[in-house]
């Protein structure tokens, strides 16, 4: 006997995701889904973010990792409210992960959320964690191809922050190329440039971030 | 270990289409997995052969539908299968454009008894 099913495979997963936005959405938390390739900023993006909007937004993050909790103990030496997932080799984070992860954060002190992922740019796309945002990140050490050659991110993402742009002089990286292949995947897409080593160079982001929390009827 | 956790998630799909249905045994699995999800059916299939022994979908066959990534110009609206490092329009040269097919990644239908 056959039987229609036409479902997602990635069904269950959503439910779980939808559920989070749901509870985020109500709780008026802005969340964001931070991708990137390992060591392209996505821990010190939120610790400039956390910087940029002190006394403006209450932060809190939950950081995705293999192993270690390096990176949620440098959260926690700002003040901010941490919860540390360890997937123990598994190369994303999924929405019952972050369904868990939400029970050990103090919610009604947080106005945004990073649900900072491992960094891979492959399998994280295809697990929706119940974000309001997709916040990509690409470095340019790491070459202008990487939009043709990672396209299902690339083409979700709702933000690109295009980071260690000082390094810009001693890379091959095409920057124009770069943003028009970016652009002609994905219309929808804001972008950013930062440095880690220029002063405000991350206060552009963090302004509009803090404009979207206020404007967004989330 | 993308695959990993997309194959269970596939099988816990099937089994419990299956139990709905009230089958015993799952024969084959219809899936079609569109070229944008980057994920490799020979994985998928070393995988279900280790997650399902012991479960009514032991031994079904999977048959996966491949879906190419397709494009379709936002300029000229030629249709094309951008590949390679260069996704330019092949007819009018746009880097506009919008992906049209390959996000799939779902569960078609199900052979069971």
């Amino acid at each position: 006997m056959e039987i229609k099913v036409l479902k997602s495979i990635l069904n269950a997963n959503d439910q779980v995701a939808e559920q989070n936005r749901q509870e985020l959405t109500r709780r008026k938390i802005l969340t964001i889904n931070l991708m990137s390739s390992p060591g392209a900023g996505k821990t010190t993006l939120i610790l400039k973010t956390i910087e940029a909007l002190k006394g403006k937004a209450r932060i809190g993050v939950i950081e995705g990792d293999v192993s270690s909790d390096i990176d949620s103990q440098k959260i926690g030496q700002v003040g901010a409210p941490t919860v540390q997932i360890n997937t123990g080799g598994g190369c994303h984070l999924d929405a019952s992960m972050v369904n868990e992860a939400l029970k050990n954060l103090p919610l009604d002190d947080i106005d945004i959320l990073f649900i900072e992922n491992v960094g891979n740019l492959i399998c994280p796309g295809g697990f929706d964690l119940g974000e309001h945002l997709k916040v990509l990140i690409s470095s340019t050490p790491e070459g202008d191809d990487k939009p043709y050659k990672y396209p299902g991110l690339f083409t979700e993402a709702n933000v690109l922050v295009v980071s260690k742009t000082d390094l810009l002089p001693y890379v091959n990286f095409d920057m124009p190329g770069f943003l028009r292949a970016v652009s002609g995947i994905n219309q929808k897409v804001r972008v950013f440039s930062v440095s880690a080593n220029k002063e405000g160079s991350f206060k552009e982001w963090a302004d509009w971030l803090s404009g979207e929390l206020s404007c967004r009827s989330i | 270990m993308h695959e990993m956790a997309i194959t269970q998630s596939m099988l816990d799909l099937v089994l419990e289409e299956a139990a709905k249905a009230g089958a015993g045994k799952v024969l084959t699995v219809n899936v079609v997995i569109g070229e944008m999800t980057g994920v490799v059916d020979d994985c998928l299939r070393t995988y279900f052969d280790l997650l399902s022994p012991g479960t009514p979908a032991e031994g079904a066959v999977l048959s996966v539908q491949n879906v190419p990534r397709q494009a379709r110009c936002r300029d000229c609206a030629h249709v094309f299968h951008p590949s390679g490092i260069d996704w330019r329009c092949p007819q009018c040269r746009s880097f506009k454009l919008e992906i049209i097919a390959g996000n799939e990644l779902h569960v078609e239908s199900m052979e069971v008894e």
